[in-house]
């Protein structure tokens, strides 16, 4: 048959896959395994990796070295909440008046969207960063959480609109012949029928919204308190000597949420991270 | 509502939340970026407009280096990724026992915030007793410690490798979807005709997925070259700024000493240059959905 490989083949793709694994996930184990020593353990040498005196104190004593820790776990996952939320919000009427009407603008409007895409925040953090001072809301959720909106809008458009194009018209000609409003249809015929489109969206947004939580906050805040974890991590351990096996430990624990989200719908994030950049 | 020929307002009506955020956040940040460039700002409040004065300054402090550093890291960054991403994606569409497993194993990197898998890579480079090094060291390929990120060309190396290790996982998933699209009845077809896999691969495979492999480089140099991240948690810029691209040097000429008006300069010369990117992007998209090629 076509797809029956020889033995030498095999040896050879599961060698390559092996390989690449490794790279991938060699970190990962790496992290896992700095977390469970004690630091002294950590600086032996030579290198190790199971060392005997393993353990899981790094989870425990790490709430008390780290005393925000808690508090920049819930910074990180409420901003990423916020950010969809908003985006959302601009997304779902955005994407549909893309999908189904013919405006003046439309195509130039749709470049302008993706080719926000392609500036980066630092480019435009200098003037954010004045108005953000003028306005007084340097150090404020809302200076973190009104960037990584706008950034998140573009592939969310772009995505929810190839989903709607395929949901047929009729159905909401339907809706309109019977007399109902525009926006009713929307709301009421339209946002039902796509929710499993919006969901997909909402993942993905989440999963970018929490994983680019650096540069604005680390730029617009400077209160501990408001830090989500990654700028939090970042500050407090790079403050004084690193104690590697608190910090591998935090980190893990902050990988949690979205690994968990990653694991039961990854057949749906799998297909929204790519359909963002293949279509069309 | 709308009647005959009066302009149709509802759809831009649909779009005001989304413009309205990005006019805000993107648009008007740009314009007064370019505009901040012209001008001395700084922390003190009186700013006055200098002409040029910014970007003479800015070429006279080897900022030429910067760039072809930048497109240098960038070029090897993206190099890498597309290499690892075909290698990866021509193995997970092998149908092997086991492949959703790794297909599910391969997202990670790109999935976790970018910053905790830069510490976890902070660690790995530490000398005395990360794991690279100690590896090394067993395997004898290093004599003693070996400080990664001290180094000028270890520094430059290692930067790369994280960020080529944060990227891979789009670029094989996508490179995957592409080769999953190409029609099986080719492949049955040459398969008949006996054609060995090799040959199938080089000349069914390879030509259908060229498309997405150029949009996927386009694309991946394009965040590339906006990779800040990655280097500033590792490096920040360092060692005597061998790891200092553009992004960074806008940052810590804006940021880190409060030079507004220098550093807006500096961003000037990234958004030219990400213009160049976009129009390549939009130019290679025009061609290929015109061929009907892409999907």
């Amino acid at each position: 048959m076509i797809n029956r490989y020889r033995w030498w083949e095999y040896v050879l793709i599961y060698t390559g896959l092996a390989l690449f694994l490794t790279f991938i996930l060699a970190p990962f184990v790496e992290a896992f395994l700095v977390s469970m020593r004690p630091l002294d353990g950590l600086f032996s040498i030579p290198y190790r990796f199971i060392t005997d005196d393993m353990s899981f104190d790094a989870y425990v004593s790490m709430w008390d070295s780290v005393p925000l820790l808690f508090r920049y776990m819930m910074n990180s996952l409420g901003i990423a909440m916020a950010v969809t939320i908003c985006g959302l919000l601009a997304i779902v009427p955005a994407a549909y008046a893309f999908s189904r009407f013919e405006f003046k603008g439309k195509n130039i409007l749709l470049g302008a969207f993706l080719a926000v895409n392609m500036v980066s925040g630092a480019v435009l953090i200098i003037p954010l960063y004045k108005v953000m001072m003028g306005l007084g809301l340097l150090n404020t959720y809302f200076a973190m959480i009104a960037p990584g909106t706008a950034f998140v809008i573009p592939t969310g458009i772009w995505l929810l609109r190839s989903y709607l194009m395929k949901i047929p018209r009729e159905l909401e000609e339907a809706a309109l012949v019977d007399g109902a409003g525009r926006m009713y249809t929307l709301v009421r015929v339209i946002i039902p029928v796509a929710l499993p489109g919006i969901v997909v969206v909402a993942i993905a947004t989440f999963i970018a919204a929490y994983a680019q939580q650096f540069i604005y906050a680390l730029t617009f805040n400077s209160v501990n308190e408001l830090n989500p974890l990654p700028v939090g991590l970042f500050q407090f351990f790079g403050r004084q000597r690193v104690v590697w096996n608190e910090l591998m430990a935090a980190s893990l624990v902050g990988i949690l949420p979205v690994m968990f989200v990653y694991i039961f719908l990854q057949k749906y994030i799998v297909a929204g991270l790519t359909a963002g950049a293949v279509k069309e | 509502m709308s009647h005959g020929k009066k302009i149709d307002w509802f759809p831009y009506l649909l779009l005001i939340p989304a413009l309205l955020i990005t006019l805000i956040i993107v648009a008007w940040p740009l314009v007064e970026t370019i505009r901040l460039s012209f001008t001395d700002a700084s922390m003190n409040p009186a700013t006055h407009y200098v002409g040029l004065d910014n970007y003479e300054e800015m070429f006279s402090r080897r900022f030429p280096e910067v760039i072809a550093r930048t497109f240098y890291w960038m070029s090897l960054s993206v190099a890498f990724k597309m290499c690892m991403g075909i290698f990866g994606a021509v193995l997970l569409n092998a149908s092997v026992p086991g492949r959703t497993l790794a297909r599910l194993l391969v997202m990670p990197p790109w999935i976790v915030p970018i910053a905790i898998g830069v510490f976890i890579w902070g660690w790995m480079y530490n000398g005395q007793f990360g794991m690279i090094s100690g590896i090394a060291q067993r395997l004898h390929i290093l004599s003693g410690p070996f400080e990664f990120l001290a180094y000028k060309n270890s520094a430059f190396m290692s930067t790369i490798v994280t960020d080529v290790w944060i990227g891979t996982p789009l670029v094989t998933v996508y490179l995957l979807a592409a080769m999953q699209s190409v029609p099986s009845d080719l492949y049955e077809a040459a398969w008949t005709d006996g054609a060995s896999r090799m040959y199938r691969f080089r000349r069914i495979t390879l030509p259908l997925i060229m498309p997405a492999i150029s949009t996927m480089a386009l694309l991946a140099s394009i965040w590339t070259f906006n990779s800040f991240d990655i280097i500033w948690i590792l490096t920040e810029g360092g060692p005597r700024n061998a790891t200092t691209t553009m992004i960074i040097d806008t940052y810590k000429t804006a940021i880190s000493r409060f030079r507004y008006g220098e550093g807006a300069a500096r961003a000037v010369m990234i958004v030219i240059f990400l213009s160049i990117f976009s129009a390549c992007y939009f130019s290679l998209i025009r061609k290929l959905s015109n061929r009907g090629g892409v999907k």
